[in-house]
């Protein structure tokens, strides 16, 4: 009875199979049909981003950089060798080189024992130790230039150092911003990377100092060109923190264009030095293209083993003084640059002018002194977080498109080039200035044109700058993910029966979702916090919470610096929260940031 | 884990094979490749042919090994069968009906990968029934074939286990099981059995044979084993570089290897032109049933028109000067032999001694003895240096075309 109940199922499943099969061969003769709709569908899919990116990145760069270059209808370059002429630009010019450089040589020399120790060791609290490293690179610009200059003025905790307003001063805050970058790119790959070949030569009679330097650092290189490129352009670019510690006396030249546009008025400089930014950021991009091509060619030759990783060992009879360096080195950092700012930034924040208590916070629901806000610091939080839905959902569609188009290895050569200019092509917002893309905004997205400031449709045009900006770290994160698909579970997938598009659902959504969980936080960090941009073309009635701490601390009064620390420990407290909430769908496999 | 050593694949899901079912489809052809010339392109631009002409058959209910060194092009002639690497030229045709352009996942081929390609974020029962959801089975029926297929492959229970909790041959046999869920017309195996240890990869070739067999279906096997090949196919097609040398039934396959290349690959070590070989050999050959020596020193005049299996050469009656190639258990060992050699090495290798001598007059063979003979003291193992006497076993040497 059994037997034939069980007989009678696979009778139906066979039916269905024959069916299919009828059905399969009927479809063959549509050969071509098929090739021409799936090129529609992957041409839609590459071209909604890069429309948006056209519209929306290309022409408010290219009309603001014009506007410099065209006088009555003709070309004009003799704004260069004027603003070449001047010494002020070979200042603005070295001094951003100069920030870079250093700060991104010593985040690479704090990053890798940091990557060591997080990534390489296991210790009780590693977890919370990586989450609270995390949490400086998410923190808006502005607020990591408040922090900083809390913990630096005269009576803050390292006033003694003489650093306020100093290069010095840039240089750490440039590092504790972009520390993060470098501990997670570098141990993300060393977490994957073989330990056996450092064994080897252990075994062969290297002391560990020497078998790291000869074998596991040449191996980690991709990896730290890779991270140094990405911190080197995020200083380059820097804006807030310059802005906020810098003052006129030091800039970048981000923030020359942001003077240059809005105090001096001179557009034809700011296109200048938009130029000169855009060919650093270019170059700078196809060294890290190159540090990334080399790293996931390694990744990608790596045993996909999971790496165990020992036991700290700082005592003891086996004890490794690798492991002691790395540990003083981290804590060191954990300790005094990332804790110390945002230490203080929290103190500073319950200290009122009657002593102690959260009368900054209750202020937060107040516009401040006089002339200071036109809403509540509550309001501006509301707004921000509106924005940044908005933003999110913009860069999570639009980046996850292009880290689809980028990730195919299609067979033709044309197609590949394609595909590879793309992913160049989408890394460019992350160099540009925000400052060129706000202001850009607004010249070319309203007409008039003119510094008649119409600001008409910026609840629309802010989600869409920030989304601008995040697109290309959403893409980061969900590319490699999408990349370490094996392309034989592709086919192994397409052998059992599953079309172009089934595919897609079962195979690469399940594994890229998880990745995409952190895409979205990044997004939406990077929306919160966004500065550059967002003081373009935030109205006056509906700033976001940045440009209302900005505000706050260009104003005199104590009352007003109080809410501003309380302002930016709102801020660093939403951004943690989402980023802490993504980091918990983040999948093992690691993005680049 | 330690359930590499599973219960060998149950024969009961086989009642399946009845003709309505049988994924061979009654009387068709089966498949065809003809001519197929497979151009590879590498990451830096470069060129190569893979697959160079070749032209094979497989008829409905069949194992075809394809056997061949590694790099050979047999992985790439798989892939273009089941529609994963364009063709350059040629035709691949299932009962007649012509593949090209046919998408992969339309095909009813199934492919199983050396690596097994199971998919992470699924289970082992999602895995086995990925390919009946894309068939449109329902859940009912879903899940009695997943039950059935895993009781096939010695894995009952096994629904659950996540995928990274497998050992390497638990894996496999998942990946088997995965394939063979929608009833494949066509299964293609990539090497399924390379990545695993020796012991294991003996045990589950003859497992796979047994559920192709108990399936009916059809299918090719690539691997670069001989072993491998001779214990899973019906027919065995020797690939090298790019090109088919030969297609035969294994026992033809060894005995009448079709070329110096073939039986070079096939292990045979030492190759005397028929000319050249030293009496004692050449007499024992003459006294073959074929003759083939013999015939082949005066050509014959028969005329025989060359076999129309692929213009192979009949390997029986090589048209040229021919070889006499011999390997492992070629030459016995024998007082009154008529060879005589010098032992160059020697050592046990399960039950049986092999001995490599350099024989007179026909270079290095090795000579396999039973172990046993060798547990009293008085016979030790040959050394190095020491002479011995040898006698042909003329069933043991194959005659190929020079």
């Amino acid at each position: 009875m059994q037997s034939a109940a069980v007989g009678g199922k696979r009778g139906a499943r066979s039916a269905a199979l024959r069916a299919r099969r009828r059905t399969l061969r009927r479809g063959w003769g549509r050969g071509r049909g098929r090739w021409v709709g799936r090129g529609v569908v992957w041409g839609l899919a590459a071209g909604v981003p890069l429309v948006f990116l056209g519209v929306f990145f290309a022409y408010p760069v290219v009309s603001l950089v014009a506007r410099g270059f065209v006088t009555d209808g003709g070309l004009d370059l003799s704004a260069f060798a004027e603003v070449f002429g001047r010494d002020r630009t070979w200042r603005v010019i070295g001094l951003t080189l100069a920030q870079a450089t250093v700060g991104t040589a010593i985040a690479v020399v704090l990053g890798v024992p940091g990557a060591y120790l997080l990534y390489r060791t296991s210790f009780r609290g590693r977890g919370l130790v990586r989450a609270f490293v995390v949490v400086p690179f998410v923190l808006p610009t502005v607020v990591v230039g408040v922090a900083f200059r809390s913990v630096l003025a005269p009576h803050g905790p390292l006033g003694f150092l003489g650093w306020d307003g100093t290069f010095a001063a840039i240089v750490a805050a440039l590092v504790f911003f972009n520390y993060a970058v470098v501990v997670r790119t570098v141990g993300g790959f060393w977490a994957h990377l073989d330990p056996r070949a450092e064994q080897a030569a252990r075994a062969l009679g290297a002391p560990p100092l020497r078998a790291f330097l000869a074998v596991t650092l040449p191996a980690l290189t991709p990896a730290i060109a890779s991270a140094a490129a990405i911190v080197f352009l995020f200083c380059a670019t820097a804006f807030g923190v310059v802005l906020v510690l810098g003052g006129l006396r030091y800039g970048t030249v981000e923030t020359e264009i942001w003077v240059q546009t809005t105090q001096m008025l001179d557009l034809r400089s700011a296109a200048v030095l938009s130029v000169v930014q855009l060919v650093v950021v270019a170059g700078v991009l196809a060294a890290a293209g190159r540090a990334r091509t080399r790293r996931e060619r390694a990744l990608a030759l790596g045993a996909p083993e999971r790496v165990t990783a020992p036991r700290l060992a700082l005592g003891g009879p086996d004890r490794r003084v690798g492991d002691r360096s790395a540990a003083a080195v981290t804590g060191v950092v954990v300790v005094g640059l990332l804790g110390m700012p945002l230490g203080t930034v929290l103190v500073r924040s319950l200290r009122t002018g009657s002593g102690w208590g959260f009368g900054n916070y209750a202020n937060l629901a107040t516009t401040g002194g006089p002339n200071t806000l036109n809403v509540t610091v509550w309001a501006a939080a509301l707004t921000s977080l509106r924005t940044a839905v908005d933003a999110t959902v913009i860069a999570v569609v639009i980046g996850g498109l292009v880290a689809l188009v980028v990730s195919r290895r299609p067979r033709a050569r044309n197609a590949r080039r394609a595909v590879s200019l793309l992913d160049a092509v989408f890394m460019l917002p992350l160099g540009v200035s925000a400052v060129t893309v706000g202001f850009g905004f607004l010249i070319s997205m309203h007409r008039p044109l003119g510094l008649d400031l119409d600001l008409r449709g910026s609840t629309v045009l802010i989600p869409i700058a920030q989304a601008v900006v995040a697109t290309p770290l959403v893409v980061r994160t969900v590319l490699p993910v999408l990349r370490a698909i094996d392309s034989r579970l592709h086919e192994a997938a397409a052998v059992l029966g599953a079309g172009p598009a089934r595919v897609l659902a079962h195979v690469d959504w399940p594994v890229a979702a998880r990745s995409l969980g952190l895409a979205v936080g990044l997004a939406f960090a990077v929306s919160l916090g966004e500065f550059g941009a967002t003081s373009f073309l935030a109205r006056p009635d509906r700033p976001t919470l940045p440009v209302v701490i900005f505000r706050l601390i260009g104003r005199p009064g104590a009352d007003n610096l109080g809410m501003a620390f309380a302002a930016c420990v709102l801020l660093g407290a939403m951004t943690a929260a989402v980023m802490a909430l993504a980091e918990r769908l983040r999948s093992g496999a690691a993005g680049e940031f | 884990m330690s359930d590499d050593a599973g219960q060998p694949f149950r024969v009961r899901f086989l009642g399946s094979g009845t003709p309505e079912t049988s994924p061979g489809g009654g009387g068709g052809s089966g498949l065809a490749v003809r001519d197929v010339v497979v151009h590879y392109r590498d990451d830096d631009g470069t060129v190569a042919t893979a697959v160079d002409g070749l032209s094979l058959d497989v008829t409905p209910g069949e194992v075809v090994a394809l056997l061949g060194p590694s790099g050979s092009g047999k992985s790439t002639l798989l892939r273009a069968v089941a529609g994963l690497e364009p063709l350059s030229a040629g035709s691949i045709t299932w009962d007649g009906a012509d593949l090209v352009g046919v998408p992969v996942h339309r095909r009813g081929f199934g492919l199983m990968f050396q690596d097994g390609q199971l998919f992470p974020h699924r289970d082992v029962g999602g895995n086995v029934a990925f390919g009946l959801e894309m068939g449109g089975i329902d859940r009912a029926g879903r899940r009695t074939a997943v039950r059935e297929l895993l009781e096939l492959v010695g894995l009952e229970g096994f629904e659950r286990r996540e995928v990274s909790t497998l050992s390497g041959g638990e894996r496999q046999r998942v990946a088997l099981a995965r394939s063979l869920a929608p009833r494949p017309r066509l299964l293609l195996l990539d090497e399924p059995l390379s990545a695993l240890d020796r012991a294991l990869r003996e045990r589950l070739a003859g497992e796979v044979r047994a559920a192709l067999v108990a399936t009916g279906t059809t299918a090719i096997f690539v691997t670069h084993d001989h072993d491998e090949a001779f214990a899973v196919a019906d027919r065995i097609a020797v690939m090298d570089r790019a090109r088919l040398l030969q297609v035969a039934e294994p026992v033809e396959l060894w005995h009448r290897p079709a070329s110096r290349r073939v039986a070079e690959f096939l292990g045979y070590e030492a190759f005397v032109p028929v000319d050249d070989a030293p009496p004692g050999l050449v007499d024992v050959m003459a006294g073959r049933s074929g003759e083939a020596a013999r015939s082949s020193r005066r050509p014959s005049a028969s005329g025989a028109p060359p076999s129309p299996a692929h213009d192979l050469p009949d390997p029986a009656r090589p048209p040229g000067p021919a070889v006499l190639a011999l390997g492992p258990g070629s030459l016995l060992r024998d007082d009154a032999g008529t060879l005589a050699g010098t032992v160059v090495s020697s050592g046990f290798r399960r039950g049986v001694v092999e001995t490599v001598v350099d024989v007179d007059g026909v270079g290095e063979v090795t000579v396999v003895e039973p172990s046993g003979a060798f547990l009293s003291v008085a016979s030790a193992l040959p050394g190095p240096g020491d002479r011995l006497r040898l006698r042909p076993d003329p069933a043991a040497i194959a005659v190929v075309p020079a």
